[in-house]
Order: structure tokens, then sequence, then C-alpha cells
């Protein structure tokens, strides 16, 4: 049991064999496993990192230009209601003033309608009154002339009548 | 339950034919386990890749709990190597022994002393390089003047004490477990009746020697990485 506790050799002194042949082992081993297999682990690992920062970084960048567009977009849509609500109120404000231009124009063509007619009126009025003063004074002649025949003749007589008419208007 | 070993003569260097067995066995599987976990790698991990990059995060994690990541980063490589091949080495004693002619051939090569030490003093020579070599050699002999004079002599006691309890608290765990794995194996080879009854002990010894084992992996490479900090760092 005593040569386990310590040197475990047996009788045989120090087993230094063990130990360079474990250094080298160990050695060996270290520098096949770097190259072998730590070093590709680590640069997968550091590749995953790299990935997931740009990802991320990525992720962030097109989150703020989403938020950017979204901002735009509201922009846009508050100018366009704007810009809309412009046009109606103009297309408003014109068909009331086009409106009220057809009523006065048409307000202004009854007008000269009605004096236009009211014109006419009084110039047909003139006439008849004139014709029917001619006819008037012709009957009036044929009634004298058939009334007093003979003695008078026509032209003094309608000239008198005339004279009596005159003063019958202006006396009126 | 004593076993012999089967020692060969070479150059003037005495072999323990066990030990160069084991370790050869032990280096093979490591080498083996993270080359086949690293052969088709992926940016998506999956299976063993997985699994060797939880070992990779560990290792950081013991790592930057004693040194910033700066100085730490380099012992990366070190400290998988480490904690794999003395996780792997303690469990290879577990499963069975082989013995031939009364030669114990098949066991794990940390139930050896001189394997352990030699990690052990490995491991510390490597503090002391790294510590000259990153420090200069005026910062690091300054390193055991402090924080008192007269405490150079108990710093220096301090060094072989890190390097003998490093090596020999690993020898001690496994050697004893496997100790007694075959005392409990030679106990149910006793009669039917010790048979039964020591079949439970016997499970209940490996489960824990399995537990013992990873733990004094994860405690030397931890150990490893104290005692680089304490050599390569500026602030203590």
């Amino acid at each position: 049991m005593q040569n386990l506790i310590l040197g475990a050799a047996a009788g045989e002194g120090l087993n230094t064999g063990d130990i360079l042949y474990q250094l080298v082992a160990f050695l060996i081993l270290l520098v096949l496993l770097r190259k072998y297999a730590w070093g590709p682990l680590m640069g997968i690992m550091k590749e995953r990192q790299s990935h997931i920062n740009s990802e991320i970084d990525a992720a962030e960048k097109s989150r703020q230009e989403a938020k950017s567009y979204l901002e735009t977009q509201v922009e846009e849509l508050k100018k366009a209601k704007e810009e809309a609500k412009a046009i109606i109120d103009n297309a408003k404000k014109q068909g009331e003033a086009q409106g009220e231009a057809i009523i006065k124009a048409s307000r202004d063509e009854a007008e000269r309608v009605k004096e236009a007619a009211l014109a006419e009126i009084a110039s047909e009025k003139e006439k008849a009154v004139a014709t029917l003063r001619q006819e008037v004074a012709a009957l009036s002649v044929k009634i004298a002339s058939k009334v007093i025949a003979k003695e008078l003749d026509e032209s003094s007589q309608e000239k008198l009548i005339n004279e009596y008419l005159q003063e019958v208007g202006e006396s009126r | 339950m004593e076993h012999g070993a089967h020692f060969e003569k070479f150059m003037g260097l005495t072999f323990n034919m066990s030990n160069v067995l084991m370790i050869t066995v032990s280096s093979v599987i490591v080498f083996l386990i993270a080359v086949l976990a690293t052969r088709t790698l992926s940016m998506r991990p999956g299976g063993m890749q997985n699994f060797l990059e939880w070992v990779v995060d560990f290792v950081k994690g013991i790592i930057n709990s004693t040194m910033d990541w700066h100085t730490g980063g380099r012992f990366l490589a070190l400290g998988l190597t480490l904690i794999m091949y003395i996780f792997v080495a303690n469990m290879l004693g577990l499963p069975f022994a082989v013995v031939v002619d009364h030669n114990l051939w098949w066991k794990s090569p940390t139930a050896d002393p001189t394997i352990t030490l030699t990690l052990a003093v490995m491991v510390v020579a490597l503090s002391h390089y790294y510590g000259v070599r990153m420090k200069g050699f005026k910062e690091y002999g300054a390193e055991f003047f402090k924080p008192m004079k007269f405490l150079f002599p108990l710093k220096i006691i301090e060094e072989f004490a890190n390097t003998l309890t490093l090596g020999l608290r690993l020898y001690g765990n496994i050697f004893a477990g496997e100790m007694l794995l075959g005392l409990l194996v030679g106990l149910t080879k006793m009669g039917i009746f010790a048979g039964v009854l020591g079949i439970f002990p016997l499970i209940v010894w490996q489960g824990f020697s399995v537990f013992v084992g990873a733990i004094q992996a994860f405690i030397f490479t931890m150990l490893t990485m104290v005692y680089l900090a304490h050599k390569v760092s500026h602030d203590h």
C-alpha cells in the first residue's frame, strides 16, 4: 500500500517515463485540439456572434426606417386630407359664386325681357291710339258729311273736327 | 486488492505501461470527441456541436470569474483541453478495471499521483511562464514580496503547496473512488448474499464517482485559472 501513496512505483523508483509521456501527450493533445477542434469551433461561435450582432443592427435599422416611413406616410396622408378639403371648399365656393352669377344673369334677363315687353306694349298702344284716332276722324267725317251733307266740304270739316278732337284730347 | 503494474525501461526512463496505455486512450477519446463534434460546424448548432459549445461557454465562465477576458482569453484552449482530458480520464476507470497477470492495466490515469502531479507541475510552471511573459521579470519578482517582505518564504512555500494540493487532490479523489469500487466488487464476489447486498452500494458509489470525477475536472480547471490569474493579473 505504501507504494500507492506517493510514486506508485512499486519499488521501481520514480517512473520518469510516465511524467514525460503524460507531458508530451497532453501538449500534443493541446496543439491538435487547438488546431482541429477549438479553432474552428471558436471561429463559428465568433461568426455566429457577429452574425447575430449584424442581424440586430439590421433589425434596428429597418425598424428605424419603418418608423420614419410611417411618419412620412402619416404626414402625406394629412397633407392629402388637407388638400382634399381645400379642393372641396374651393369647389363649393366656386359653385356658390357660379350659382349666384346664374341667378343674377337670369334676373337681369328677366328684367330686360320685361322692359322690352313694356316698351312694345307702349308702342303698340301708341299705334293703336293713332289708328283709332284716324278711324275716329274718318268716321266722324263720314257721319258729319252724312249729317251736314252738301254745305260743307270734306277737308275744312275734317280740319274743324281735328281741332275739336285736339281740344278734347288736351282737356282730358 | 493489491495489483502490480508492468514496467518497461527505455532510454533510462521508467515507463508504467498501464499509465502509457491509459494516457493514450484518454487522449484519443478526447481528440475523437472534440474533432468529431466539430466536423460539421453550422451556424445553427445541433447535437455534439451544441454540447461542445456549452463546454466552451462553461470554461469561458470559469476564466471570466477569475480574470478579465482580455488576459484570460488565451487560456481558453488550455482550460478546454484540461477539463475534457481530466473528465474523460476520471471516467475511464469507472465502468471496469482490467487485470492481466495481477497487473492492473485498465484504470483511470488520474488515479496515479505521478500523472496528476505532472499536470499540476505543468500548470504551475505555465503560470510562472505567463507571469514573467506578461508582466515582465521585475514585476513578476516583486509579486513575491507583497504585501510584506517577510512573507517571501511563505510565498515560496505557497507555490509548492499549490502544486502538491492541486495534483494530490485529483489523485486522492479518483484513486479513492476506484479503490472503493474495487472493494465493493470484491464484496459481490464473496457469496450470493453479499453479492445481492453489495450491488446497491456499488451502484450508488459508481454514480457518486461520476459526480466526483466531473467535480474534480471542474476544480482542477478552476484552480488552474485561479493560479494563472494570480500570476498574470495586475490588480490585487
